[in-house]
């Protein structure tokens, strides 16, 4: 029975691994992205993301909570303190005992060290210094780390990843891995790295961050999309980094 | 007070024709929209955007909702001497936010 | 794509696109009224103004526009405004764009919404009272993966 098990298990993960991207393959969805919709991401003096990010230039200095602290206070110049932190999350959390994104990050500063009020999910307070900081990481390659407490998350990624969910019965890896570059509803599927979050959508007439994209595309198979900050999203944005590791950082990107 | 992004050089020639290009966070709501109990979201836009140079309007848009949220308008003027444009924007309930650059003319 | 799976995906899709309260008579012929009230008895002429859209938008919450007019911009000869029109949004009105010779150059880019496949208009007034016109003909495809 156990050598069925580990054959089964064998077979899947060739079937897996056939329909996996190949590193060579991968591009970003800028490079999907009509011309316009490039220009606006190239030009900083045009992007819409970029009022995001001086909004979190604004935060980065204000002090806050009952600590009466601004980030500033404890990391000093973002550019030099923040560069490369975008590059590395979903990171793992030794206290929590499990990977945290960006944003949890940011609210666990604020709860612990400014002893401040977490900051809501997709606010304009948490997507701009989120922003600000992913920002400090623009052309740096994506860089999570290899650990191995994180490899019970990574592969939970995974699974989801290829798994079929919702009324429509698509799993990402249908998308994502076998059918980028064609057209769906007007848009050219792209390959599903999250190279430039959060970024401004164009759909959203906002900016907004990669689990707001992840539950707009569950909802799209009419699926029940997973909570902000729940284990299974952020496993996922995990497996996406790590799917991507080595392409740039572009925050903040501009996409349909 | 909304977030805004002006562009425009520094310093200019005399008689250099410049690009200003400005973008303010607003998300022009068009009135259109409806919310979850089907009733109609209220309009909410920016409807006029004026540049003055030295206190002399250069350049003036009125804007409708089909001008995209987080508007973005860029536009040309003369730069004709040093000083000051002012760019105001203001929305349908009547308020005006106002930005100040300087430019430099030789 | 199985045919069954098509019809779910259009049905969705136009289902979201009817949470938007579109008059029935954004038509043509309210573009045209709006034209009428700018110009009044003249015909608009076709020429100096260039109207650069994209012709197939990714998305028509946020596409890109850019107006310029041949035009010297002197105190003699110069653009005075810059209106655009639109064929199929709730209303004909997009923006309108005063200019005068210390623009130095009639040139205006912005980012419009459209709410569907249609026909935008610019029509320049110059200082001899002419008015010049330029049109852009727009596909504009719905979003994937909308937030219902």
């Amino acid at each position: 029975m156990k050598r069925l098990r580990s054959v089964a298990l064998a077979l899947i993960a060739v079937f897996i691994t056939a329909a996996e991207l190949q590193p060579e393959a991968r591009r970003s969805g800028y490079d999907f992205a009509s011309p316009e919709t490039r220009a606006m991401q190239d030009d900083d003096t045009a992007n819409p993301g970029m009022l995001w990010v001086g909004q979190g230039e604004t935060l980065w200095a204000k002090k806050a909570g009952a600590a009466d602290k601004a980030c500033a206070d404890c990391h000093g110049d973002a550019q030099t303190s923040m560069k490369g932190v975008a590059a590395r999350y979903p990171a793992f959390d030794a206290a929590l005992r499990r990977p945290i994104d960006l944003e949890q990050r940011i609210n666990r500063c604020r709860a612990e060290r400014q002893k401040a009020e977490p900051l809501a999910w997709e606010s304009a307070e948490l997507l701009a210094l989120t922003a600000f900081v992913a920002y400090q990481s623009r052309g740096m390659p994506i860089a999570v780390e290899d650990k191995p407490e994180l490899r019970g998350a990574r592969d939970l990624g995974a699974e989801l990843f290829h798994r079929r969910e919702g009324q429509l019965n698509l799993s990402c890896s249908q998308c994502h891995n076998e059918n980028w570059g064609k057209r769906l509803a007007g848009n050219v599927i792209p390959q599903a790295h999250p190279t430039g979050y959060p970024l401004y959508r164009l759909e959203w007439q906002s900016l907004g961050s990669l689990q707001r994209r992840l539950r707009n595309c569950m909802t799209g198979v009419r699926a029940e999309p997973y909570e902000y900050g729940a284990p299974e999203t952020v496993s996922l944005e995990l497996y996406l980094m790590k799917r991507a590791r080595g392409m740039p950082i572009e925050t903040p990107a501009v996409r349909p | 007070m909304a977030r805004v992004l002006i562009n425009l050089p520094a310093r200019a020639k005399r008689g250099q024709v410049i690009e200003i290009k400005t973008l303010i966070a607003h998300p022009m709501e068009t009135g259109y929209r409806l919310d979850g109990k089907g009733a109609a979201i209220r309009r909410d836009i920016i409807k006029r955007f004026v540049c003055t140079y030295n206190g002399e309007e250069i350049f003036q848009a009125e804007l409708f909702p089909a001008i995209a949220a987080n508007p973005f308008i860029a536009f040309c003027t003369v730069a004709t001497e040093s000083g000051e444009l002012v760019f105001s924007w203001t929305d349908d309930p009547g308020q005006t936010q106002t930005e100040t650059r300087h430019i430099a003319v030789e | 794509m199985h045919p069954t799976r098509r019809w779910i995906v259009l049905a969705t899709a136009s289902a979201a696109f009817s949470r938007f309260a579109l008059p029935a008579d954004a038509t043509q012929a309210t573009m045209e009224e709006a034209i009428r009230a700018l110009v009044g008895e003249t015909e608009p002429q076709r020429g100096k103004v260039k109207l650069e859209l994209p012709s197939i938008v990714e998305n028509g919450n946020t596409v890109p526009l850019t107006v310029s007019v041949d035009s010297p911009m002197t105190e003699a000869d110069h653009v005075v405004s810059i209106h655009i029109f639109d064929q199929k949004n709730p209303q004909p009105y997009v923006a309108a764009f005063k200019l005068g010779p210390r623009a130095g150059r009639a040139q205006v880019s912005t980012r419009i919404r459209l709410a569907d496949s249609q026909q935008v208009m610019a029509i320049a007034q110059l200082a001899d009272g002419s008015f010049w016109s330029d049109s852009a003909d727009v596909i504009v495809t719905l979003a994937a993966c909308t937030e219902l």
